[in-house]
C-alpha cells in the first residue's frame, strides 16, 4: 500500500541526518591535513573537475590559514562547500590519493574541503570583490551550480547578470534533487546567498524560459545568454501499465522528498526502482528511509556494468535495498488502477555496444516481483523540445557546444543541459569556462 | 640474548639507561616510580643552595602534527630541601641498590660549600656525582651552571675543588652554550674529573605567542631565554659528543652521552659515537617512564642480530668513521634510483631537485599520476630525493664509482685535475 507518515519524528531525523559527519574538532582536522604529502603536481588536484588546490588549502589547514585554505577553494570553485558534502570522491580526488597506491585510506579531502568552506560561510568570510560594473549584461538561464558559478565569475568581471529559475530557490539540484541525507534545505539556501553576496547578480524566481519568457527577448535585451537550465524528468520506460497509479519518475519523487516534510511523502510498502545509477541509489535509499519494507534495484546489467560506484552501492546494500540483476522491466501489472507487480525480461550480456558496456538481450524467461510501487530512474530526459524550438543544434536534446558557444549568435551554455547529466562539480567548471567565454565574446563585440 | 648491563666506573647499572638530572629524578615517589618501570639508574636532580621557580616553566616546538619535537624550560636547580633529598636518597638506594645513584651537584661558588655538599650527598648513599657546569638560564647570572662550564679556568678550579674530596666517581657535565666544547672537557680531565656526560640544554627562544606578542614560556607578560632539548637537539649533541670522544685527552675519560634520545636507536647512535650510558629527559616527560621497555629490548635485539655480546663491543665503533672533509674520497659517486614498483608518484622528489637541487629528475606528464625517472648524468648523488620520498626504500643510491682509487681534496689540487665546468 502506498502510504506516508510512516516514522515517527526521531525516526525520520535519524533517518536522513548527515551521512558524512564533518570534523568534529580542529585536531581532528589536522590529524587528517598533516598526513597530506603536499604533492606536486597532485592527481587529487588533476583528478578535481574544477581543479582545487588540494595540497595547497590542506597545507593552509596546518598552519592554521583556514580562512586562507577556504579562499583557496572558493578560487576554484564557488560551490565547494556543496561539493564537499555531494562530491562522489571516491571516483575524483580521493580515488587518485597518492596514498590508495599505498594500500592506505586516502586523505579525506572533502570533509576537509568542508572544514573550511563550512567556516567561511558560517563566518561570511567574502574573499571575491566585483570590479565596478563595466555595463555588459548577461541572462542566465536556472539558478543551479552552473548557472550560479558562471554568473559569480562575470560579476567578479562588473557584468550585470539577471537569471531566470523557473523553480522558487536557488540552486537547481543542489537543492531538488541530492539526497537529503547529503545537504539540507537550509545549507542550500546559506551556500546560494553566500554566492550572491558579491553582488551584480539578480534571480528572477518563477520565471521559465519557454513559459513566460523567449529566448528572442533575450538576446535583444543582453549582451550574452547563458542556458544553464539542467535536465528534467527521467526517462520514460515505454512498457504497459506504465500510467497505472504507484508509477513515479525518480526525479518527481526526490523533488517531493527535498521540499515538502518526510511525513508527507508517499511510498510503496514493496518498491521496484529501476535503474542503477545514482539517481537510482538515491531512489532506493531514500524510499527505505522513509519507511518502505522493501525495495529493490532492478538493472538490465551485471553489478560489473553499473554506472554508480561501490561506494553508492554500499550505501542502499547497508540501508536493506535488494538488487536484481540482469532484469528489464517489460510490463506492470495493476489491479484496480494501482501498481500490483512489475513482470521483467530475464536478460543475459551479449556483444558490446559503442561505449563498450555489453548489450543486454533476453532470454526468454521473466520474473515478476510483487510490488506496489515502481520508481523510474533511468536517466534523464534532456529538454529536446524547448532546445530544438529555438534552433539549437543538440544530439538528443543535449546541447552542443563549441567552447561553451552554441550554434545560435549570442547563446551559450553548460553544465547538465550540455553533457546529458553528470556531477555537481563538473556543472561549476562548466559555468567557469562559460563565463570566460562570454567575458572574451564581449570584448570581442564592443 | 646479549647483555646489556653496565659497568661506569665501578658503577654498575642493569642496563645504560639513565634518567638525566631533571624533575623525572627530582623526588623519591619519581625515582621509584622509575627503578620499577626498569631505569638503570638516575642522575638526581641537581643539589645545592635552595632556590624558587616560577610558573610557567616549559614550551615546545612541534612540527608538522607532532608535539615536543624540541622541549624548553627556565626550571632552576632542585627547590626543595637538601635534607629531604638526601633522605630520599638514602631511602631509594636502600630499596634499590642495583641501580645507579647519581646525585647532580651545583655548590655555591666556594670551596667550602662544594666540599661540604659532597660530604652529605656520599653520606647519604650517592655512587657517583655529575658537577652541573651547564644549566644556562637562572643559574648563570648567579655565576653558577653554565658560567662555570664556559670558562675552561673556573671549570678547572672547581674540578679540582671536588677531587680534593670526593671519594667516589665523578662526571663532570658539559654546557653546550659554547664555540667547543673540548676546552672545558679538557680543562675539567686535566683537573681529574672521572668521567665527561654531555649536553645539557642549549640557550633558546621557542616560539612567539601571535596572540599576546609575549614569546614561551609565559610568566606574568614576560618571558626568558631558555634550555633547549629532546630530539631537535639530538643532532647537535651528538656533534658535540664526537668531538670530546676524538680529542686525545677528553677520550680518556668514559662519557655518559644526552641530548634527544628518545629511543634504543638514538641511545645506540650515541653509544657507537662514544657514550657508555646514555642519559633521558625529554622522552621521559613526554610519554612516562614506560618508554624504557622498548630501549632496552630493542637494544638486546639489535645487538643480538648484530652478534654484539656486550656494550663494550660496540662502544665507540663509529667515533674514526667520523673524518676531515679534506680527507673524503672524491672518486666516490653513488645517483639515485627510483623503484618504479614502489614509486606513488607524489612528485616530491621532482620539484626539490627541480626547484633546489640539480635538475636531474625527468618528468614524464600522466593522467592522473606523472612517470617520474633519474637523469643519471645530471645526478649528483646529494641524497635530497631520497630524503623528501615518503616511501620507505622507495629511492636508493646506487654507487657509480668515478675511478676506483681513493683521491681527496688535496690530491686532487696537487694533481691539477679540473673543476666543474658548468
Ligand atoms: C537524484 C539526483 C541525485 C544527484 N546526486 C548528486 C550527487 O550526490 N553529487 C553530485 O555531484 N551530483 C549529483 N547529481 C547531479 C547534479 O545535481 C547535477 O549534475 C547538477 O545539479 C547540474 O547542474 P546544472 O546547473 O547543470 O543543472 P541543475 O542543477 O539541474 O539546474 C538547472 C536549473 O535550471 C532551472 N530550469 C530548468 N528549466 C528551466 C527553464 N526552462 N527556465 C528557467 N529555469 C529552468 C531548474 O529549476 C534548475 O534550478 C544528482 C542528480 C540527481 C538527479
Ligand atoms: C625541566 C628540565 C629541568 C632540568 N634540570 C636540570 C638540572 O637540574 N640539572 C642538570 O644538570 N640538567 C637539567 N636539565 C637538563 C637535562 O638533564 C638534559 O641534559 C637535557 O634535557 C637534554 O636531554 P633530553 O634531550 O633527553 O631532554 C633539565 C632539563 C629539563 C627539561
Ligand atoms: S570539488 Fe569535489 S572533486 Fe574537487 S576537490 Fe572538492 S571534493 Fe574533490
Ligand atoms: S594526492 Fe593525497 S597526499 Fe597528495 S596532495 Fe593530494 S590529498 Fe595530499
Ligand atoms: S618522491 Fe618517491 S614516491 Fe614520490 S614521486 Fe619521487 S620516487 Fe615516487
Amino acid at each position: 500500500m502506498i502510504k506516508n507518515n510512516r516514522l515517527t519524528a526521531e525516526q525520520y531525523q535519524h533517518n536522513f541526518s548527515d551521512i558524512k559527519p564533518p570534523f568534529e574538532t580542529q585536531d581532528a582536522a589536522l590529524v587528517e591535513a598533516n598526513r597530506c604529502l603536499f604533492c606536486y603536481d597532485a592527481p587529487c588536484t588533476k583528478a578535481c573537475p574544477t581543479s582545487i588546490d588540494v595540497p595547497k588549502f590542506i597545507k593552509q589547514i596546518t598552519t592554521y590559514n583556514v580562512k586562507g585554505s577556504a579562499h583557496t577553494i572558493f578560487q576554484s570553485n564557488i560551490m565547494g562547500a556543496g561539493c564537499s558534502k555531494v562530491c562522489p570522491v571516491e571516483k575524483l580526488c580521493e580515488g587518485a590519493c597518492v596514498y590508495n597506491l599505498m594500500e592506505e585510506p586516502p586523505i579525506p579531502i572533502a570533509k576537509l574541503q568542508r572544514y573550511s568552506t563550512e567556516k567561511a560561510i558560517d563566518n561570511n568570510w567574502q574573499y571575491f570583490e566585483r570590479k565596478k560594473s563595466n555595463g555588459k549584461k548577461v541572462a542566465i538561464i536556472g539558478a543551479g551550480p552552473a548557472g550560479l558559478s558562471c554568473a559569480h565569475v562575470l560579476s567578479r568581471e562588473g557584468v550585470d547578470v539577471t537569471i531566470y529559475e523557473k523553480e522558487n530557490k536557488g540552486g537547481g539540484l543542489m537543492t531538488y534533487g541530492i539526497a537529503a541525507y547529503k545537504v539540507t534545505p537550509q545549507f542550500c539556501e546559506d551556500e546560494v546567498n553566500y554566492i550572491l553576496e558579491i553582488g551584480g547578480i539578480e534571480i528572477k524566481y518563477n520565471q521559465e524560459l519557454g513559459k513566460n519568457i523567449s529566448l528572442e527577448e533575450l538576446q535583444k535585451n543582453y549582451d550574452a545568454v547563458y542556458l544553464a537550465f539542467g535536465v528534467g524528468l527521467a526517462n520514460k520506460l515505454n512498457i504497459p501499465g506504465e500510467d497505472l497509479e504507484g508509477v513515479e519518475d525518480a526525479i518527481t519523487f526526490i523533488y517531493n522528498l527535498r521540499s515538502k516534510t518526510y511525513k508527507d511523502i508517499n511510498v510503496g510498502d514493496k518498491v521496484a526502482v529501476i535503474g542503477m545509477g545514482m539517481t537510482a541509489i538515491d531512489a532506493a535509499t531514500q524510499a527505505k528511509r522513509l519507511g518502505s519494507k522493501e525495495v529493490t534495484m532492478v538493472y538490465r546489467r551485471t553489478e560489473a556494468e553499473k554506472s554508480c560506484t561501490q561506494h553508492e552501492l554500499d550505501i542502499a546494500r547497508l540501508d536493506g535495498c535488494a538488487t536484481l540483476w540482469l532484469a528489464a522491466p517489460k510490463e506492470i501489472i495493476g489491479e484496480n488502477g494501482k501498481v500490483k507487480a512489475l513482470v521483467c525480461d530475464v536478460m543475459k550480456l551479449g556483444q558490446p555496444d559503442a561505449k563498450g558496456k555489453p548489450t543486454p538481450t533476453p532470454t526468454g524467461e521473466t520474473v515478476t516481483l510483487n510490488v506496489d510501487m515502481v520508481i523510474k530512474a533511468t536517466g534523464q530526459n534532456p529538454f529536446t523540445v524547448l532546445v530544438s524550438g529555438y534552433g539549437i543544434d543538440n544530439a538528443k536534446g543535449k546541447i552542443n557546444i563549441n567552447q561553451s558557444a552554441t550554434n545560435v549568435s549570442k547563446v551559450f551554455a553548460g553544465g547538465d543541459c550540455v553533457n546529458g547529466g553528470k556531477e555537481v562539480v563538473d556543472a561549476v567548471q562548466a559555468g567557469k569556462d562559460g563565463a570566460n567565454a562570454i567575458l572574451k565574446f564581449m570584448m570581442n563585440v564592443k | 640474548m646479549a647483555d646489556i648491563s653496565s659497568n661506569f666506573l665501578g658503577i654498575k647499572s642493569p642496563n645504560p639507561f639513565w634518567l638525566a638530572s631533571a624533575p623525572p629524578t627530582d623526588k623519591k615517589i619519581n625515582v621509584l616510580r622509575a627503578y620499577e618501570a626498569g631505569w638503570g639508574g638516575v642522575v638526581w636532580k641537581t643539589l645545592g643552595s635552595q632556590v624558587k621557580n616560577v610558573s610557567s616553566r616549559y614550551s615546545s616546538v612541534d612540527y608538522h602534527g607532532s608535539r615536543v619535537m624540541g622541549f624548553n624550560n627556565i626550571e632552576l636547580i632542585s627547590d626543595r630541601p637538601l635534607d629531604i633529598n638526601l633522605k630520599e636518597i638514602t631511602e631509594v638506594v636502600k630499596l634499590f641498590p642495583d641501580r645507579a645513584m647519581i646525585v647532580s651537584l651545583m655548590a655555591d661558588s666556594t670551596r667550602e660549600a662544594w666540599h661540604e655538599l659532597i660530604k652529605k650527598c656520599e653520606d647519604a648513599g650517592a655512587m657517583g656525582f655529575e658537577l652541573n657546569f651547564g644549566c644556562p638560564h637562572g643559574m648563570t647570572e648567579r655565576g653558577l651552571g653554565a658560567a662555570v662550564g664556559q670558562d675552561p679556568e673556573i671549570a678547572k678550579m672547581v674540578v679540582e675543588w671536588v677531587m680534593e674530596k670526593a671519594t667516589i666517581p665523578v662526571i663532570t657535565k658539559l654546557t653546550p652554550n659554547v664555540h667547543s666544547v673540548v676546552p672545558t672537557g679538557k680543562a675539567c680531565v686535566e683537573a681529574g674529573t672521572n668521567a665527561l656526560s654531555l649536553i645539557n640544554t642549549i640557550q633558546s627562544v621557542t616560539g612567539v605567542d601571535l596572540d599576546t606578542l609575549v614569546p614561551n614560556p609565559y610568566v606574568a607578560g614576560k618571558s626568558v631565554f631558555g634550555g633547549y632539548c629532546g630530539p631537535a637537539v639530538k643532532p647537535i649533541a651528538l656533534k658535540f659528543l664526537t668531538t670530546i670522544a676524538q680529542n686525545n685527552i677528553t677520550k680518556k675519560v668514559p662519557i655518559s652521552g644526552i641530548g634527544g634520545i628518545s629511543t634504543w636507536r638514538d641511545a645506540v647512535e650515541f653509544m657507537l659515537l662514544g657514550s657508555s650510558t646514555v642519559q633521558v629527559c625529554t622522552a621521559a616527560m613526554k610519554h612516562g617512564f614506560r618508554i624504557v621497555e622498548d630501549m632496552c629490548e630493542g637494544l638486546n635485539n639489535w645487538m643480538d642480530e648484530k652478534g654484539f655480546k656486550t656494550l663494550n663491543d660496540f662502544i665507540g665503533k663509529s667515533v674514526n668513521n667520523i673524518t676531515h672533509w679534506e680527507d673524503l674520497d672524491i672518486n666516490y659517486h653513488h645517483v639515485a634510483n627510483i623503484n618504479e614498483d614502489k614509486c606513488i608518484h607524489c612528485g616530491l622528489c621532482y620539484i626539490t631537485c627541480e626547484d633546489t637541487s640539480h635538475q636531474a629528475i625527468n618528468l614524464s606528464y600522466g593522467d592522473p599520476y606523472n612517470t617520474y625517472t633519474i637523469k643519471e648524468q645530471d645526478c649528483v648523488g646529494c641524497n635530497l630525493c631520497k630524503l623528501v620520498c615518503p616511501v620507505d626504500n622507495c629511492i636508493t643510491m646506487v654507487e657509480k664509482r668515478v675511478a676506483p682509487e681513493y683521491i681527496n681534496w688535496k690530491m686532487w689540487q696537487e694533481q691539477g685535475l679540473p673543476l666543474n665546468d658548468h
